[in-house]
C-alpha cells in the first residue's frame, strides 16, 4: 500500500517505489473555489522541496503550487490542463499535477498523514 | 463653490450627527506640525468663465495643427475624426464610469471592449488582442517583457527603424528590469540586416512597420529567422491608418503586434492621452499584460460580457503579476472603436488610399525641389527626405510662415542633422502641398 | 425564414430572455448585437472622396479584406446610446467605491481640454509653435508642488501604477548613483496590489509590513524589517482602511535613518489636499492620481495620469522630458545632456509629454477650486465619509474606531450567520440603485466593504443612501435572506455573469459564425 503524505500548503504526495504523485488537497480546492486554469512543469524539470512547481488559478485567485519534496519531473497530468474543473471535483485522485522521483526520500519523514493533515485543517478555524 | 453640494447648515448638522465640534476634529490623527493651518498660498477659486478666459489665453499661444499646412507625423498623426465620435464618448455613462468591475451595471463598457479587441485582432490580422494599455510606446516595452517571459530569456534585438521614444522606453525598462536590449543605431537608409542578430538568447526581435523614417518592408523572412531561433517577432505600428492599405503584420507571423492607436478616433492632445494596442497568438494570451474582456452568459441564460483572466493582473498576483499596470486607455478605446465602426471596411480602406495617395503627391512634389531628396523606395503616408541644409532650422524658419514642416531626425539623435521626416494624412490639401513646396524651395535656395 | 422573423431571431441572438417581450427589449433597456452582427456589405458611416492615384507601398498592398462590418451612421450612433443605457455612472448616481474617488467630473474640463490649442496640437511641433503648453505643464507642476511642498515634479506618468514604476526607479537610480545597492522593499498588507507588482518589477524583493490592530503600519514590525538592504517603503497614506498613520513622522524618520526612501502611493490625496502637505510627513516621493483628486474622467478605465512629485535627492533622476523655463520662453529637454542637468534621469517612461488632455482638465479643476476651494474638498469628504460611518456604524460592522478620512471601512462580521456574503450584499446594492463599493480589499480585514463617497455628494443624497444600506442590513436578517440576496441584482441588463465559463473557455473576440462552430 502507497503512503500518502501532506504538507502545511495543502499539497498531497502518494509515494510508490521512488516515485511520489502530487496533488492538492480537497481543502485547498474548496478554499480557490472553481479552478479555471493549471499550468504544470515541463517534464525534466528539477524541482526542490518547498520549491514553485505548478500554478493553479480559480477566478479571483492564484496560488502557485509546490513540491513537496526534491527531484525531477517524470510526468504531468494534461487531463486538468484541459479540464481544469477536474481539480474541484476529483482533488485527490484523478487530478493529481504531477509525478516526481524523489531525489531525498527521507524528505517525507516530517510531513503530516492523514490524521496529522486533518487535525492541521481544523486547527486553521 | 459650484462643485461642492454641502451647505454651511449641512456641516453643523452632519458634525452634530457624527458627535464632533468641528472638522477639526476629524483631522485629529494628523500629527500637529503637519497640519496646514491656513490656505496655502494658491489664487482662490474663480467662475466658469473666469477659467475659461484664461486657459483660452494659454492656449492661443499655440498654433494649432489645423489652422496650417501641417505635415508632422512621428508617431502621432492628424486625421480628421468624424463629429459623432467626440459626441458619442461624452456621454456621461461612459466618460464618467469606472473599470467594469461590475458587470452587471457596466456591460455597455465591456461590450465596447469585446469590439475593440475584435477589431484590433481583425487589423493587425493576429489571434487576440487586450482592451489597450497606456500608449504605443510603453506597449512596446510589455512585449518585450512578455516575449522574456514567454521564451524565458532577457535579450530583446531592437531595429534602428524604431521610434526612438519607444526605444529609450524599452530603454528605461531594461535598466530596472533587468534584461538586455541590443538597439541599433538609427538607419534612415533601411539597411540594417537584424536576421543576423538573432541567436539562441534573444527573446525577440522588435521592428516598425511601416518604421520610423516610413519605409514598408516585408518581415515574413524576420519571421522566419526569430522562430528558427526560438525567438518571437514584435510588431509595432506607430500609425494603425497604415493596416487598411498594407499586409497586416499577423499575415507575416508576427508574435506580438504592439502599436499606437491615436490615428483612429483620437486627437493629437500634444502627445496624451493616447492608445496602446496590443496583439498577439492564441498562445500566449496568459502572458499577455493588461485587460481582458471575455464572453460569457448570464444566470439567465443571455449573453453578456465579463473583465476575464484577471488572475494575470495586479490586484490578484500582486508582486507576481505580468504587469504592474492597472489602467487601460478605456475612452480613448472607446474612440477608436466608434470611428473604426463609422470607417468599417469601405471607409478604413479608402481611407489608408487617400493617405497613400496624398503622400505619394507630397514625395512626387517635394522631389522636385531643388535640395530636397527623397529616401524612401516604399512608405505609407510618411516619408524622410534629405535636404541640403540642416533640418532643424529649416523646421524653425517655415514654422515662421506659418507652415508645420515635419519632424527634424536630430530631434532624437545627433548625426542625422539633414534629416526630416513628413507625413500627409488626408487632411492636407493640394494647396498645402504646393505651399510647404514653394516655401522650401525658398528656404533652401 | 422571413426577413422579420430573422431580425426577430437576431435579437435574441444572444440566447435572450425567458420570454417576456418577443424581443428580449425591456423597456427602456435594448438589447444590442455587436456591430459585427449588424454590418453589411456597401454601408459606411463616413464620406471620403476618391483617394488620389499612387502604389509605392513596396508591394505589401493588403491582399485579402479585413472583416470590419460596415454601418451608417444612424446605426453608430444609436449603437452606442444604448451600449451608454447599460452603464453605471458617476453622473448617474452614487458611486462608492473606496479608493478610486469617484467625484463628479466638471464638463468645463473637457471643453477645455478640446480647444484646438491644446487638443489639436502635435507633440512634435517646433517650439515657438506650442509655448503655451508649455506654459499650462509648468503651470500644473506649480500647482502640485505647492499643494503637496514638493520641489519637483515628473508629469510623464500615465496613470498611478505608471507613477509608482516612476518613483521607486527614482530611488533606485538615486541609491545606485550613491553606490547603495539594496534589494528589498516594504510594502504594508493592507497595499494596493500595484505597490508589490512595480516593487517586483523594478528587480526588488517584496515584504510585507502587518498592521496594527488600529489599522495602521505596525511601528514595531517596520524598525524590526528595517536595515540596510531596505530601499525604500511603500505607503499609502491616508491608507487604504481609510486611516490617516498617525504614526507617519516616527515611520518617516525611521525609514530615513536606515537611509532608504520613503514612497507614498497619493491615491488618497483627495482626503488631506489643502490641509496637509505630504513634504511635512517627510514624504522623499509620491504619485498623484489626476483622475481621482484632480476629477479627471475615469472613462471606463482610463485613460489616467499619475505625475510624481519628489525630494531634492529624487529631483535630478526624473524622467524626461523636463520642461525648462528660460529667458526665451519655456523648452523641452528631452535628451540626456551635461548641459541641462539630465545625466542622471531614469530615462524616458512613455511617447512624448505625458497625458497632456488630463493636465489640461486637471487645471481647470484646481483653478476652478482655487487653493481655498481644495481645502474645502478635502474637508467635505472626509464629512461625508464620516458622516456616512455615523450613519451606518449599528448597522455594518467598523473594522476600527475613531474618525475615518475620506472612507469608511466595514467587515462583514455584520453578515456573520446569514449565509449572505459581501458580494451578495453589493449585489442587492445594484437593484437599489447604486454601485457597489469596493468589496474585498484592503485585504487585512474579512469581506471588506469599503465606501468612500467624495465631497461631491449632497447631505440629501447621503441620507437617502444610509436609508437604503440600513434597510438592506435589515433585510439580511430575515427569513430566506441567504437566497433573497443571491438572485440579486433582478433589475439589471444582466444577471450575474458566469466568471468560472469566461475563465476555463476564453472567448475574448467576436468570429463569425461558421468559424465559430468551425473552432469548436
Amino acid at each position: 500500500m502507497s503512503a500518502i503524505k501532506f504538507t502545511e500548503e495543502h499539497e498531497w504526495i502518494r509515494v510508490e517505489g521512488d516515485v511520489g504523485t502530487v496533488g492538492i488537497t480537497d481543502f485547498a480546492q474548496s478554499q480557490l473555489g472553481d479552478v479555471v486554469f493549471v499550468e504544470l512543469p515541463a517534464v525534466g524539470r528539477q524541482v526542490t522541496k518547498g520549491g514553485d512547481a505548478a500554478v493553479v488559478e480559480s477566478v479571483k485567485a492564484a496560488s502557485e503550487v509546490y513540491s513537496p519534496v526534491t527531484g525531477e519531473i517524470v510526468a504531468v497530468n494534461e487531463a486538468i490542463v484541459d479540464e481544469p474543473a477536474k481539480v474541484n471535483s476529483e482533488p485527490m485522485d484523478g487530478a493529481w499535477f504531477f509525478k516526481v522521483k524523489l531525489a531525498n526520500p527521507a524528505e517525507l519523514d516530517a510531513m503530516m498523514d492523514e490524521a496529522g493533515y486533518a487535525a492541521f485543517v481544523d486547527g486553521q478555524h | 463653490m459650484r462643485y461642492l453640494p454641502l451647505t454651511e447648515a449641512d456641516r453643523r448638522d452632519m458634525l452634530a450627527a457624527i458627535g464632533v465640534p468641528s472638522v477639526d476634529a476629524l483631522f485629529r490623527d494628523v500629527p500637529q506640525q503637519a497640519r496646514q493651518t491656513t490656505v496655502i498660498d494658491l489664487p482662490p477659486h474663480q467662475g466658469e468663465l473666469e477659467v475659461e478666459r484664461a486657459l483660452s489665453s494659454m492656449a492661443a499661444k499655440n498654433v494649432a495643427a489645423g489652422s496650417v499646412p501641417f505635415f508632422l507625423g512621428g508617431g502621432a498623426y492628424r486625421h480628421h475624426v468624424p463629429a459623432t465620435v467626440d459626441h458619442m464618448i461624452q456621454r456621461g455613462e461612459f466618460l464618467t464610469s469606472y473599470t467594469p468591475y461590475q458587470p452587471e451595471v457596466t456591460q455597455g463598457t465591456l461590450q465596447y471592449l469585446f469590439e475593440f479587441q475584435t477589431q484590433v485582432a481583425l487589423l493587425t490580422g493576429m489571434d487576440v488582442a487586450n482592451a489597450s494599455l497606456y500608449d504605443g510606446a510603453t506597449a512596446t516595452a510589455e512585449a518585450v517583457t512578455m516575449a522574456n517571459r514567454v521564451t524565458g530569456r532577457r535579450r530583446a534585438v531592437l531595429s534602428g527603424g524604431l521610434h526612438p521614444q519607444y526605444r529609450e522606453v524599452v530603454e528605461t525598462l531594461a535598466r530596472f528590469v533587468g534584461f538586455g536590449v541590443d538597439a541599433q543605431p538609427l538607419d534612415p537608409e533601411g539597411t540594417e540586416d537584424l536576421a543576423a542578430l538573432v541567436d539562441g538568447e534573444t527573446s525577440c526581435v522588435v521592428v516598425q512597420y511601416p518604421n520610423f523614417f516610413g519605409r514598408v518592408r516585408d518581415l515574413r523572412g524576420l519571421a522566419q529567422a526569430c522562430h528558427a531561433k526560438g525567438a518571437l517577432l514584435v510588431v509595432v505600428v506607430t500609425e494603425v491608418v497604415s493596416l487598411g492599405a498594407l499586409t497586416p503584420p499577423g499575415e507575416m507571423g508576427a508574435d506580438i503586434v504592439a502599436a499606437e492607436g491615436q490615428s483612429i478616433g483620437n486627437g493629437l492632445n500634444f502627445g496624451g492621452p493616447y492608445v496602446g494596442l496590443f496583439a498577439t497568438r492564441d498562445r500566449f494570451v496568459r502572458q499577455m499584460p493588461g485587460r481582458l474582456v471575455g464572453q460569457t452568459t448570464d444566470a439567465e441564460g443571455r449573453r453578456g460580457w465579463v473583465l476575464t483572466l484577471s488572475t494575470r493582473e495586479q490586484h490578484i498576483r500582486r508582486e507576481k503579476a505580468t504587469s504592474n499596470i492597472c489602467t487601460n486607455s478605456g475612452l480613448c478605446t472607446l474612440a477608436f472603436t466608434i470611428h473604426l465602426s463609422l470607417l468599417g471596411e469601405a471607409g478604413l480602406t479608402r481611407l489608408a488610399a487617400i493617405n497613400h495617395g496624398k503622400a505619394v503627391q507630397l514625395a512626387e512634389r517635394l522631389a522636385k525641389v531643388p535640395g530636397v531628396t527623397v529616401l524612401n523606395d516604399s512608405f505609407f503616408n510618411e516619408f524622410t527626405v534629405r535636404l541640403a541644409k540642416p533640418a532643424a532650422p529649416v523646421v524653425d524658419r517655415l514654422a515662421e510662415r506659418p507652415i508645420i514642416a515635419g519632424v527634424p531626425v536630430s530631434r532624437f539623435a545627433s548625426g542625422h542633422d539633414d534629416l526630416l521626416i513628413l507625413a500627409a494624412t488626408e487632411t492636407v490639401t493640394d494647396a498645402d502641398i504646393e505651399a510647404l513646396a514653394t516655401a522650401l524651395e525658398e528656404t533652401l535656395r | 425564414m422571413s426577413d422579420w422573423s430573422k431580425a426577430l431571431s437576431r435579437f435574441q441572438g444572444g440566447g435572450a430572455a425567458d420570454g417576456e417581450t418577443a424581443s428580449g427589449n425591456r423597456g427602456l433597456q435594448i438589447e444590442e448585437p455587436l456591430i459585427f452582427e449588424q454590418g453589411a456589405d456597401g454601408r459606411t458611416g463616413v464620406d471620403l472622396p476618391q483617394p488620389p492615384a499612387g502604389d509605392r507601398l513596396g508591394g505589401l498592398a493588403r491582399k485579402g479584406g479585413i472583416g470590419l462590418p460596415g454601418l451608417s451612421e444612424p446605426q453608430v450612433v444609436r449603437h452606442y446610446t444604448r451600449l451608454s443605457q447599460k452603464n453605471f455612472a458617476i453622473d448617474s448616481g452614487l458611486y462608492p467605491l473606496g479608493s478610486c474617488t469617484m467625484k463628479h467630473n466638471p464638463r468645463l474640463n473637457e471643453r477645455m481640454a478640446r480647444l484646438p490649442g491644446f487638443g489639436d496640437l502635435h507633440p512634435l511641433q517646433p517650439r515657438s509653435t506650442i509655448q503655451g503648453a508649455l506654459e499650462l505643464m509648468d503651470r500644473l507642476a506649480h500647482w502640485l508642488k505647492e499643494l503637496t511642498g514638493m520641489p519637483a515634479v515628473a508629469l510623464s506618468p500615465a496613470a498611478g501604477a505608471h507613477g509608482e514604476l516612476c518613483g521607486i526607479m527614482t530611488i533606485r537610480a538615486a541609491l545606485e548613483a550613491r553606490g547603495d545597492m539594496r534589494q528589498r522593499i516594504l510594502v504594508p498588507e493592507s497595499a494596493h496590489g500595484t505597490n508589490p507588482a512595480t516593487a517586483a518589477a523594478c528587480g526588488y524583493a517584496v515584504e510585507a509590513i502587518p498592521a496594527n490592530d488600529r489599522g495602521r503600519v505596525d511601528l514595531a514590525a517596520l524598525k524590526a524589517k528595517l536595515d540596510g538592504g531596505v530601499a525604500a517603503i511603500m505607503l499609502t497614506n491616508p491608507n487604504t482602511c481609510g486611516l490617516f498613520e498617525d504614526e507617519i513622522l516616527e515611520i518617516a524618520e525611521a525609514v530615513h535613518r536606515a537611509g532608504a526612501f520613503f514612497y507614498c502611493d497619493g491615491a488618497n490625496f483627495n482626503a488631506i489636499v489643502g490641509r496637509v502637505r505630504p513634504a511635512d510627513l517627510g514624504i522623499d516621493c509620491m504619485h498623484i492620481n489626476l483622475h481621482k483628486t484632480f476629477s479627471t474622467p475615469h472613462g471606463g478605465g482610463g485613460p489616467g495620469s499619475g505625475p510624481v512629485v519628489l525630494a531634492d535627492a529624487l529631483a535630478p533622476h526624473a524622467p524626461l522630458p523636463w520642461v525648462v523655463h528660460g529667458p526665451d520662453g519655456f523648452r523641452l529637454v528631452e535628451q540626456v545632456d551635461a548641459a541641462s542637468g539630465t545625466e542622471g534621469t531614469i530615462g524616458r517612461l512613455k511617447g512624448f509629454h505625458g497625458q497632456m488632455g488630463m493636465f489640461v482638465r486637471a487645471l481647470a479643476y484646481m483653478m476652478s477650486h482655487g487653493g481655498d476651494g481644495l481645502r474645502q474638498v478635502a474637508e467635505d469628504a472626509v464629512l461625508n465619509a464620516n458622516y456616512l460611518m455615523a450613519g451606518l456604524k449599528d448597522v455594518l460592522t467598523p473594522s476600527f474606531q475613531g474618525p475615518c478620512m475620506h472612507e469608511a471601512l466595514f467587515d462583514d462580521r455584520f453578515l456573520k450567520d446569514t449565509g449572505v456574503t459581501t458580494l451578495d450584499f453589493a449585489k442587492a446594492m445594484i437593484d437599489e440603485g447604486y454601485h457597489p463599493m469596493t468589496m474585498y480589499f484592503p485585504l487585512v480585514v474579512h469581506g471588506a466593504l469599503l465606501m468612500e463617497p467624495t465631497e461631491t455628494e449632497s447631505k440629501e443624497s447621503l441620507d437617502q443612501f444610509i436609508g437604503v444600506i440600513r434597510s438592506l442590513a435589515e433585510r439580511t436578517r430575515q427569513q430566506g435572506a441567504a437566497e433573497w440576496f443571491r438572485q440579486a441584482p433582478r433589475f439589471t441588463p444582466r444577471r450575474r455573469l458566469d466568471e468560472t465559463a469566461a475563465a476555463r473557455k476564453p472567448q475574448l473576440r467576436w468570429r463569425p459564425p461558421a468559424t465559430a462552430e468551425a473552432a469548436e
